[in-house]
C-alpha cells in the first residue's frame, strides 16, 4: 500500500506542492488529472524520490515502511517503477543493457522485447533518436522487466500514434494486471480479487482511461489535491468546463 | 641517406610543435640484452601478462603473425600465414632492396627531436607488408615492451597493404609491472595502395613515469581504407600524439577513433589531422575522452582540399573527478565544394541520467559505471570481431581506474 500523509514538497524555492493525501491500496490503480503546473509529475517524481524535490513535509510510507527520505534506488528494490514522459537519452548505452538492468536477472530480454514489439531497439541506444511513441514503448518494456508493485505512469499516451495506443495500453493492464474494461465474466473476477499491483497514471489527454479500467481518480490543482472520485466522470467534468471549473466544483 | 642524417642531428635539440618537452639526455639508452624468444609461451608469465593487457594474445590463435620487442631487441618476427610479411625494420634495411621506397618517405626526419632520436639512435621496430590481392582477415599482432628502468625505446614501424589487400594489425605497448619511468619514441609510416583496407589498432598499457611520443604518417590510395584505433586507459605521465593521413586517391577513406582515459598526473594530447586531396575522399575523426583528474587535449583536424569530399569530426569529453578536458576540432575546406562537419562537446555526466537508472535499482556507483562504459563503447565499423573483443576488454579493465 502506498500512504501519502499531507506532503509538502519544494523545488528550489518553489512550493509545488503544498497539502498532498493520498492512498493506493494493493491491486487498485487511480488516474491523476491536472492542468500544467499543478505539481502531477512533481508528485511522481517526489514518490520515485528524486532528490531536487525536497520534502518538507509530511509523510510517505510504502508497505508500511517509511521511504519519504529514502534513495531512489533503494525505493526501486522495494518494488516503486516509474515510466518517464522524456527521459534522458544515454550515448553508447545500449536499450537492451537497459532492460537487463531493469530485469535484475527475472527475466528474458528478448522474450518481452518481441512482445512489445521492440526488437529492432535492443541494440540502439536508450532513447537517442527514440520518437514520442517508441520512448513510451521502451519505457513500458524496461518496467516489465522491473516487474515494481507500484508503477508511476507519467502521461504514458503522450506522443503515441493510433497504431500503438492499444498496445500501450494492454502493456499497462499487463503491468497493473488489469484487463480490458469491455471484458466481465469469472476470470475478470478473479483477477480483481487476486491483483495487488498498484499504478498512479498521469493522463492529460484521457485516451488511456478508454484502455485503462482505473478505480479512483484525482484532480490536483495548484499543488493540492482538488477533488476526487470515479475517472471517468471526472474526465467528462473537466471535458465540459475545464479544469478551474471542476476544481472548484469539486473542492 | 647521408643528407637524412644531417637533417635528424640539426633537429636533435628541436621542441615538438605541441606537447610538454622531455629532456631526452634523462633516459638512458643503454640497452639490456634479450635472447630470442622462439615460442611465445615462453616468455615469463608476468611479462606475457603484461603484453596481454596490450592486446597480445600469445597462444596466437586468433592472430595472423607477430612481432615482439623487449626495449631495444626484436624477439620474436614471424607470420602464420601465405602473403603476411613480418620482418624486424633493421634486418629489412640489410636485405629488402624495396624498403627504401617506404623508409622516412612520409614522416620527415626533422618534425622534432623525437624524430630526429628514431632516426640517429634507431633499435628497431616492425615491417608489416601484405601482399597485393591477399586478404588476411586475422589481425597481426605487435608489441613494444619496456623492461629496463629509465630505458628510451626508439621504433621505427612500416605498414604496407599492397593493392586489393586486407591487413589488420593490432600493435601494443606495454611496460613490465617494476617499470615506473621510460622513454618511447615511435615513428610509423602507413602505406594504403589502391583498394586496400588497412585496420591499425594501438592499445597503451604503460606505466606511471611514461613518456610516449608516436610519429605516425599514412597515405591511402585510391579506393583505399585506413581504419585507426588507438587506446590509452591506463595511467601514463604524458603521450603526445598527432598522426597525419592523406588520402590521395579518388574514393579513399580514413577513420580514426581514439578512446582515451586520463588518470591523475596524465597528460594525454592526442589527435588525428586527415588531408582530402583528391574527389570524394571522406574522413572521420571520433574521439572518446575521460579524465578523472588528469589532463586531456582532444584534437581533430580535417582539412578539404578539393570539391567533393567528406569530412566529419566528433570530439565528446567527459570529466568524473576533476581534471582537465580540452578539445580542439578543426576543420578547414580550401575550395567550394567540401562538406566538413564537427561536434565537440565537454561535460560531466548528467545527474539525470544517473537517476534514470538509479530509478531501475542501481546504485549510484554502478549507475555511473554502467554510463561510463556505454560513452566508451564506440561502434567501429570494420574491425575484425577478436579486435572489437580487445577494445570492450580495454574498456572494461579501464572501469578500475576511472571509478
Amino acid at each position: 500500500m502506498l500512504l501519502i500523509e499531507d506532503l509538502q514538497v519544494k523545488l528550489g524555492n518553489k512550493k509545488i506542492l503544498k497539502h498532498v493525501d493520498l492512498e493506493i491500496q494493493p491491486g487498485e490503480t487511480q488516474i491523476l488529472f491536472g492542468p500544467n503546473g499543478s505539481g502531477k509529475t512533481s508528485l511522481l517524481m517526489t514518490i520515485m524520490g528524486y532528490p531536487q524535490y525536497k520534502v518538507t513535509g509530511g509523510r510517505i510510507l510504502f508497505n508500511g515502511e517509511d521511504i519519504t527520505y529514502m534513495r531512489v534506488d533503494e525505493r526501486a528494490r522495494l518494488g516503486i517503477g516509474m515510466s518517464y514522459q522524456r527521459p534522458p537519452s544515454i550515448q553508447g548505452l545500449k536499450t537492451r543493457r537497459m532492460v537487463q538492468v531493469c530485469a535484475n536477472g527475472h527475466a528474458d530480454v528478448d522474450t518481452l522485447a518481441e512482445s512489445m514489439n521492440f526488437t529492432e531497439f535492443l541494440e540502439r541506444d536508450i532513447n537517442v533518436g527514440f520518437s514520442g511513441g517508441e520512448i513510451k514503448r521502451s519505457e513500458l518494456l524496461q518496467l516489465m522487466a522491473q516487474d515494481a508493485d507500484l508503477t508511476l505512469f507519467d502521461e504514458p499516451e503522450s506522443g503515441v500514434d493510433l497504431e500503438n495506443i492499444s498496445l500501450i495500453g494492454n502493456t499497462i493492464n499487463t503491468l497493473l494486471q488489469r484487463v480490458n474494461g469491455t471484458q466481465h465474466d469469472e476470470t475478470t473476477k478473479r483477477i480483481a480479487k487476486e491483483r495487488s499491483k498498484m499504478g498512479l497514471i498521469i493522463t492529460h489527454t484521457g485516451f488511456i482511461l478508454d484502455y485503462v479500467t482505473a478505480d479512483k481518480g484525482l484532480v490536483l490543482y495548484d499543488g493540492m489535491v482538488a477533488g476526487r472520485g470515479n475517472p471517468v466522470e471526472i474526465f467528462k467534468q473537466i471535458k465540459k468546463v475545464g479544469y478551474k471549473e471542476c476544481a472548484r466544483c469539486a473542492a | 641517406m647521408r643528407s637524412l642524417d644531417d637533417l635528424a642531428y640539426k633537429a636533435k635539440d628541436k621542441k615538438a610543435a605541441i606537447g610538454p618537452d622531455i629532456n631526452l639526455d634523462s633516459y638512458s639508452l643503454e640497452p639490456a640484452t634479450h635472447a630470442d624468444v622462439k615460442n611465445l609461451n615462453t616468455i615469463p608469465k608476468r611479462d606475457r601478462e603484461r603484453m596481454t593487457l596490450a592486446g597480445l594474445d600469445a597462444s596466437e590463435k586468433e592472430r595472423a603473425g607477430t612481432y615482439i620487442q623487449r626495449d631495444a631487441t626484436a624477439v620474436h618476427s614471424g607470420s602464420n600465414v601465405d602473403g603476411l610479411e613480418i620482418i624486424p625494420i633493421k634486418k629489412a634495411l640489410k636485405e629488402m632492396e624495396w624498403i627504401k621506397d617506404y623508409y622516412w618517405k612520409l614522416a620527415s626526419v626533422d618534425t622534432d627531436k623525437y624524430t630526429a632520436r628514431v632516426r640517429l639512435d634507431l633499435q628497431d621496430g616492425y615491417v608489416i607488408r601484405v601482399l597485393p590481392g591477399k586478404k588476411v582477415t586475422l589481425p597481426a599482432q605487435a608489441c613494444f615492451y619496456l623492461e629496463k628502468e629509465g630505458f628510451n625505446q626508439n621504433v621505427h614501424n612500416i605498414i604496407i597493404a599492397e593493392e586489393e589487400s586486407e591487413l589488420h594489425v593490432i600493435s601494443g605497448c606495454a611496460s613490465a609491472s617494476h617499470v615506473t619511468r621510460g622513454l618511447h619514441a615511435g615513428v610509423s609510416e602507413f602505406y594504403v595502395k589502391k583498394n586496400a583496407k588497412l585496420s591499425f589498432t594501438m592499445i597503451h598499457h604503460w606505466a606511471e613515469d611514461v613518456v610516449v611520443r608516436p610519429r605516425s604518417v599514412g597515405i591511402v590510395e585510391k579506393g583505399g581504407l585506413f581504419l585507426s584505433n588507438y587506446i590509452s586507459m591506463k595511467p601514463v605521465k604524458s603521450v603526445q600524439s598527432y598522426p597525419t593521413i592523406y588520402l590521395v586517391g579518388k574514393g579513399a577513406v580514413a577513420r580514426s577513433y581514439s578512446l582515451l582515459v586520463g588518470s591523475p598526473g596524465s597528460e594525454l594530447d592526442v589527435g588525428g589531422r586527415i588531408y582530402l586531396q583528391a574527389k570524394d575522399t571522406r574522413a572521420e575523426i571520433v574521439s572518446r575522452a575521460i579524465t578523472n583528474g588528469g589532463n586531456i587535449i582532444s584534437r581533430g583536424d580535417i582539412i578539404g582540399e578539393v570539391p567533393g569530399v567528406k569530412g566529419h569530426l566528433e570530439c565528446h569529453g567527459l570529466i568524473l573527478n576533476g581534471g582537465i578536458m580540452h578539445a580542439i576540432p578543426e576543420l578547414s575546406g580550401k575550395v567550394d565544394g567540401v562538406e566538413l562537419s564537427h561536434e565537440a562537446a565537454v561535460g560531466k555526466i548528467a545527474q539525470e541520467e544517473i537517476l534514470y537508472l538509479m530509478s531501475r535499482g542501481l546504485t549510484e556507483e554502478e549507475a555511473t559505471a554502467t554510463i561510463v562504459r556505454g560513452f566508451l563503447s564506440v561502434d567501429i565499423p570494420g574491425l575484425p570481431a577478436s579486435l572489437k573483443a580487445e577494445i570492450d576488454r580495454a574498456v572494461e579493465l579501464s572501469q578500475k581506474d576511472v571509478m
